[in-house]
């Protein structure tokens, strides 16, 4: 089957015409040139083009969305495309993958990308005493095979159809055999822009490779600037007086004021992002399903949507699984508020009333402490009496999350169902917040990892999105939006991406100065 | 002249005592604090193997004061260590930790540079003009002038740093773009643009410096003028301008100098806050940042550079203050 893409199908005058028609909106052809200046958050000092200790913004739109480049790649539409492999395929049981790998592809030093490299890149996450947050992925390889100098052979332990889409992790980058020491210690990847300087946790600024294989189909800034602004009003200043173009994560109380700005447009995503409250499934009370089933009905989720993320954000349904991941079951009936049914389900717990710990701080999501506040007043009609305990948010991962029976929590979410599940809900997963342990979504789970037939898969992830919903230990109250402000001098395509901030960390690659 | 290079070898011997007890100090403190490195740096991926492979590869399984004296032995020799965020990185790396990894003097070493010229800039602002409002409020004292001065200096020392730093962006930056709102200097920055975009930030530590300099000057002018040869140079048809400058700013001048040295100090150790609004990069942030993931090598080496700051400065004030005053300088 041929898609045509998008932006081909703009290409062409008559096509454009017929869209023209239908009243879709048409945008100019992305131009090249210009200097992209952003402010972005998440950035310390103690940063490095190591891909292994990324986890935040200003790392990951630097390394996998300017300097280096994955195996593949989450498009913003959410498909999976390649990126330095071309194609892919599976064995029947899904596990024998071969990848072929993008022929012509030079590092920013001029050595030839190949098979070598990937398979030296990803030995990095399981190198002896290596603390990769992608080596549970790596590990799940039993076997690297060179075949030839463009295609490598993968041999899982078990079958996972997930595992080109595990590929586009921002951990998981390509660095040139051999020299990865330097490539770290430089930055020297395959991406659209070379480092010309970098300064952890200070500023990055790049330049646009020439010859490089996405050629004028991506890259459009001559070079880009990523400056380090950790301080919500100081990127809001930033961007306001024009020394950036874009900014990502915008303070909503200042929301209004960029608004009023006619330089200014806000984008807003919905994605996988979620603030959670897990409890201990292992630990009484909340080892009774029935007191986990009054406590969902016990949560107004709508007043959490609206005061903590004023409006920003989407009612969640306790499933992590969010409107960027591909078996989304958004059509699952809601759960609501209900006083009366929560007063139920404690009946049937052979409970009155119950008083619960509910430990929060600003440490787990920006307004924690208010969300079990408003979580506190709402479960009070059922008899349930929640004390809010505010912890420090100083140690707050090591000494309240996965200690204390019933916490608050955040997750940015992950690119697949399998992912997320195997992460935080799977038997025996260190980060398994809920000691979630049950056996039929467990069964679900290892069958859905190996299934390669769609349809199949969603049936199976659907039914494990309502085991969570009916019976979960984890309450999923709400999925918060990405929002970030761009000047008006920047275009991006229409579908920008949501699985992670500023269209997933790569405005530098698609984005462009109209 | 020998008493004043016995009174430097005294404070610098005492100086070197004070920096061993703030070692100490700081070293307690930052263990006492809940997590440590090993739990912070890997935050929700705090997995017990992972907290136990990093503090076996950083030495932080060891007891406290084994690691104190280890770190003592070897800043004693002149080395500061590696930061644990270094360290932690070249294992990731496989590094045997000598290769590619900044030292603790190398990570301080460009942030304080920058620390240093803006607290240069601001002293080269704020002192004289503080020094002249003074003057010129002990001239007019009681005037109009002298108490819209004293309000005007007093209600900014009394604002917050951030709440000035906004006001400043919002006139000179935002309804009026003046200047820049973002003081991200980097190292090969031309001079002159260094300049504009650290003159922000150094504007805003200027209101919050002022207040203090410019009162003492004016008081301690003040102090003077009902001194006997204040009156008689007054008796001798001198102006009022210049009692104040040739007669009694000599004699206030100690006083002055403690006040102006404390306030450098301050510039360099507590501008935190104004670093973070402006996205200024010294060591204030550096601090707070190696603070919040326990990065001890770094805290105790920005620890020390302050508690030295102090230290010299006051010595400095002191000995100034000795050699503006006859008195003390030929002691009989």
């Amino acid at each position: 089957m041929t898609r045509i893409s998008r932006r081909g199908l703009l290409r062409t005058g008559a096509a454009a015409g017929v869209l023209a028609a239908t009243g879709l909106p048409l945008r100019a052809a992305p131009k090249r040139g210009g200097k992209l200046r952003a402010g972005l958050s998440g950035a310390n000092t103690s940063d490095s083009w190591d891909g292994r200790t990324h986890s935040d913004l200003f790392m990951i739109a630097s390394a996998q969305g300017t300097v280096f480049d994955s195996l593949t790649m989450v498009a913003a539409d959410g498909s999976l495309q390649g990126e330095l492999a071309e194609s892919w395929e599976a064995s029947a049981d899904a596990k024998t993958w071969t990848f072929n790998l993008r022929q012509g592809v030079t590092f920013h030093n001029g050595k030839a990308f190949g098979a070598d490299d990937v398979i030296e890149s990803l030995n990095l996450h399981t190198a002896e005493g290596a603390k990769s947050a992608a080596k549970p992925i790596v590990s799940a390889i039993t076997e690297m095979k060179k075949v030839t100098d463009h295609q490598v052979m993968f041999t899982l332990e078990n079958g996972n159809a997930d595992f080109p889409y595990l590929m586009s992790d921002y951990h998981i980058l390509m660095y040139p055999a051999g020299q990865i020491e330097e490539a770290i210690a430089k930055g020297i990847g395959t991406g659209l822009y070379a480092v010309t300087s970098f300064e952890p946790g200070v500023r990055m600024t790049a330049k646009r490779y020439d010859g490089h294989y996405k050629g004028d189909s991506a890259g459009f800034f001559d070079e880009v600037e990523y400056i380090a602004i950790n301080d919500n009003t100081a990127r809001m200043n930033a961007l306001m007086t024009g020394q950036v173009d874009a900014i990502n994560r915008i303070d909503f109380k200042t929301e209004a004021l960029l608004r009023a700005n006619p330089n200014i447009a806000i984008q807003e995503v919905t994605g996988n992002q979620h603030y959670t409250f897990p409890m201990l499934s292992k630990t009484a009370p909340f080892n009774d399903v029935n007191v986990r089933r009054a406590l969902k009905y016990g949560v107004n989720r709508q007043e959490m949507v609206d005061k903590i993320l004023q409006g920003h954000g989407q009612v969640g349904n306790d499933t992590p699984i969010g409107p960027a991941n591909q078996y989304y079951a958004g059509d699952m009936e809601q759960l609501e508020y209900d006083p009366d049914k929560a007063k139920f389900y404690m009946k049937e717990a052979g409970l009155d009333s119950i008083d619960i710990d509910l430990s929060a701080s600003s440490a787990a999501f920006e307004g924690a402490v208010d969300a079990a506040q408003l979580y506190q007043a709402s479960a009070k009609g059922a008899g349930i009496n929640i004390n809010v305990v505010q912890e420090p948010a100083d140690g707050y991962w090591s000494n309240v999350w996965l200690k204390k029976p019933w916490c608050a929590c955040y997750w940015s979410g992950r690119a697949t169902e399998d992912w997320m599940f195997s992460t935080a809900y799977e038997a025996g997963a260190p980060w398994n917040d809920s000691q979630w342990d049950h056996p039929r979504f467990q069964e679900l789970l290892l069958s859905a990892r190996a299934e390669l037939d769609s349809g199949k898969r969603r049936e199976q992830y659907r039914e494990m999105q309502e085991i969570l919903r009916t019976d979960g230990a984890v309450i999923v109250p709400m999925f918060a939006n990405y929002v970030q402000a761009i000047s008006t001098k920047l275009e991006t395509p229409e579908t920008v991406g949501n699985l992670w901030q500023m269209d997933n960390g790569r405005m530098a690659e698609r984005w462009w100065f109209s | 002249m020998t008493s004043i290079l016995r009174i430097i070898a005294q404070r610098l011997l005492l100086g070197i005592l004070t920096l061993f007890v703030v070692s100490i100090v700081i070293f307690t403190a930052v263990n006492m604090l809940p997590g440590d490195f090993a739990q912070l740096i890997l935050g929700q991926g705090a997995t017990p193997e992972a907290v136990e492979a990093i503090r076996k590869d950083l030495g932080l399984d060891q007891p406290p004061i084994t690691r104190y004296f280890q770190w003592l032995a070897s800043a004693l020799q002149g080395d500061l260590g590696n930061s644990f965020a270094q360290a932690n990185f070249a294992s990731f790396v496989g590094a045997d930790g000598s290769t590619n990894m900044a030292s603790v003097a190398a990570q301080i070493a460009p942030r304080f540079e920058n620390t240093l010229f803006l607290a240069g800039v601001t002293a080269l602002i704020a002192v004289p003009f503080s020094l002249f409002l003074g003057i010129l409020a002990a001239l007019y004292r009681n005037s109009i002038f002298d108490r819209a001065t004293n309000i005007l200096t007093l209600s900014s020392i009394s604002s917050p740093e951030f709440f000035l730093a906004y006001i400043l962006i919002l006139f000179l930056a935002v309804l009026n773009p003046i200047l820049p709102s973002l003081s991200n200097i980097y190292a090969d920055m031309p001079f002159d643009e260094r300049l504009t975009r650290t003159l922000l930030p150094a504007l805003t530590l200027t209101l919050v410096v002022t207040a203090h300099m410019m009162r003492m000057t004016r008081a301690a002018i003040i102090n003077l003028l009902a001194s006997p040869y204040i009156e008689m140079a007054r008796l001798k048809g001198i102006s009022p301008m210049r009692v104040i400058v040739k007669h009694a700013l000599p004699n206030a001048l100690a006083p002055i100098i403690n006040v102006v040295a404390l306030n450098l100090a301050y510039l360099i150790t507590g501008v935190v806050v104004v670093e973070v609004v402006f996205v200024y990069p010294g060591i204030g942030q550096l601090f707070v940042d190696s603070v919040k993931i326990r990065d001890i090598p770094v805290v105790q080496a920005c620890c020390l550079i302050f508690a030295t700051a102090y230290i010299l400065l006051n010595l400095t004030a002191d000995i100034l203050s000795i050699i503006s005053n006859p008195r003390l300088r030929h002691p009989k």
